[in-house]
């Protein structure tokens, strides 16, 4: 138990997808204008986080990895270099599946989500937890801890960039700063003060 | 023609960065240019397959059914993604330990799929694919100029050379740590678009509420 828990407090703070890995930064840095779509979009991207990388983890242990198929009596296959275009049909089928769930069964959030739920298919955090389960071969339980923290650690971060966002816009920019540029050097200072979680040893 | 051309490999370069105007691509961005010798494989694998999806896709581009065109380009841009992987590991190793996941997530780079529904959708092969190169060339010049300043200032070194002998080593350059942590990144390319509009100021954006300075005489 121990071990999920410290797993999850990981993924939430110290590996930070989006301020320490720099995943998902398009969105991240397009749709954080204001808090409640930002929300939105987060909890959005921890209902994918948490489907797709247990899902993925699955194939990858029962029919990619390096003798994974010696349930079929294929011990020595290896289909690892298959993984990438595997995981992102999997993503691109949740993706599709969640979209059109939720316009059957919540429209309200359907149309609040509007076109950022199909972009979740190149959310880079989405296939980057992916691809960190793989490389830290994760069993099935880590992974879903995995998936929701680290879904949740970026809805964190969006969340926490719209509001400072939100009280931004009424300060006084320099002129080539405005917008884009200064986005950055908040998103800048906001990394530095993850960093603070960075000395935790769990 | 030729005219056509060189405006469609040049433009991306500063008028239309794909980095600083379009925001497109900025997570391997700042992920992998901690040292110029990871930054440079990056930006040449991702002008690879930028230049070859778009090409690819624009061969097909008139017999994809639009509901079902995102799947296709996924599809074809995450096989490109594959090859290229297959061929670091092969030949670069050592590097393509360093850049972990990142080549990978170049499927999920906004550059390659922004570029293939906005571009290759609607032109011709060639231009389509020096579209792609222009594309991949924008997205290196941020990547170079961060990954010079990161490697520079944070270890004393350029592509594994010393250009600033380090004070532990009995030279006098203090290696600065921050530039090696990833804060540096998100500053260099905020100061690098602030730079990039101070010259071409056609590309700052308008500012949502302007603080006006109101005489008291107007108010009363």
């Amino acid at each position: 138990m121990e071990l999920y828990v410290n797993l999850l407090i990981k993924a939430v703070f110290v590996e930070n997808l989006a301020l320490a890995f720099f995943l998902g930064m398009c969105t991240f840095l397009a749709v954080s204008k204001k808090i409640e779509t930002a929300l939105g979009l987060g909890i959005a991207v921890v209902v994918v986080q948490v489907i797709t990388v247990p899902a993925n983890n699955l194939l990858y242990q029962f029919l990619l990895k390096d003798g994974a198929l010696a349930w079929a009596g294929l011990p020595e296959v290896d289909l690892s270099f298959l993984g990438l275009i595997c995981y992102i049909g999997v993503i691109a089928a949740m993706v599709q599946i969640l979209e059109m769930l939720l316009d059957r069964f919540f429209p309200a959030l359907y149309n609040a989500l509007g076109v950022f739920l199909p972009l979740i298919t190149v959310n880079c955090a989405i296939l980057g937890g992916t691809l960190f389960m793989v490389e830290r071969d994760y069993n099935f339980m880590e992974s879903t801890v995995y998936g929701i923290g680290s879904g949740v650690g970026w809805a964190l971060a969006i969340t926490a960039l719209a509001g400072v966002r939100e009280k931004l816009k009424y300060s006084d920019v320099p002129e080539g700063l405005q917008g884009l540029g200064i986005t950055f050097i908040t998103a800048g200072l906001m990394s530095l003060g993850f960093m603070a979680f960075s000395g935790i040893q769990l | 023609m030729t005219h056509d051309a060189q405006k469609v490999v040049t433009d991306p370069l500063l008028d239309n960065n794909p980095i600083a105007l379009q925001v497109l691509g900025v997570c391997s961005a700042l992920a992998v240019t901690t040292s110029l010798a990871t930054a440079l494989i990056m930006c040449l694998a991702l002008t690879a397959v930028t230049a070859c999806s778009n090409a690819s896709i624009s061969l097909i581009r008139n017999h994809i059914p639009s509901s079902i065109r995102i799947i296709v380009q996924m599809t074809i841009i995450a096989s490109l993604v594959i090859v290229v992987d297959q061929l670091l590991k092969a030949y670069a190793f050592e590097t393509s330990k360093q850049l972990s996941v990142f080549v990978g997530l170049i499927i999920t780079n906004c550059i390659v799929l922004g570029r293939a529904e906005a571009y290759a959708m609607k032109n011709g092969v060639g231009l389509s694919f020096l579209d792609g190169i222009g594309n991949g060339l924008g997205y290196s010049v941020i990547l170079i100029f961060v990954g010079v300043f990161r490697e520079l200032l944070g270890a004393g070194k350029l592509l594994g050379y010393t250009i600033f002998p380090l004070v532990s080593d009995g030279g006098w350059f203090t290696p600065i740590g921050l530039m090696l942590l990833p804060p540096s990144a998100f500053f260099l390319i905020g100061i690098f678009i602030w730079g990039l509009r101070a010259w071409k100021t056609e590309q700052v954006e308008k500012s949502e509420y302007r603080i006006h300075q109101v005489h008291r005489t107007e108010v009363l």
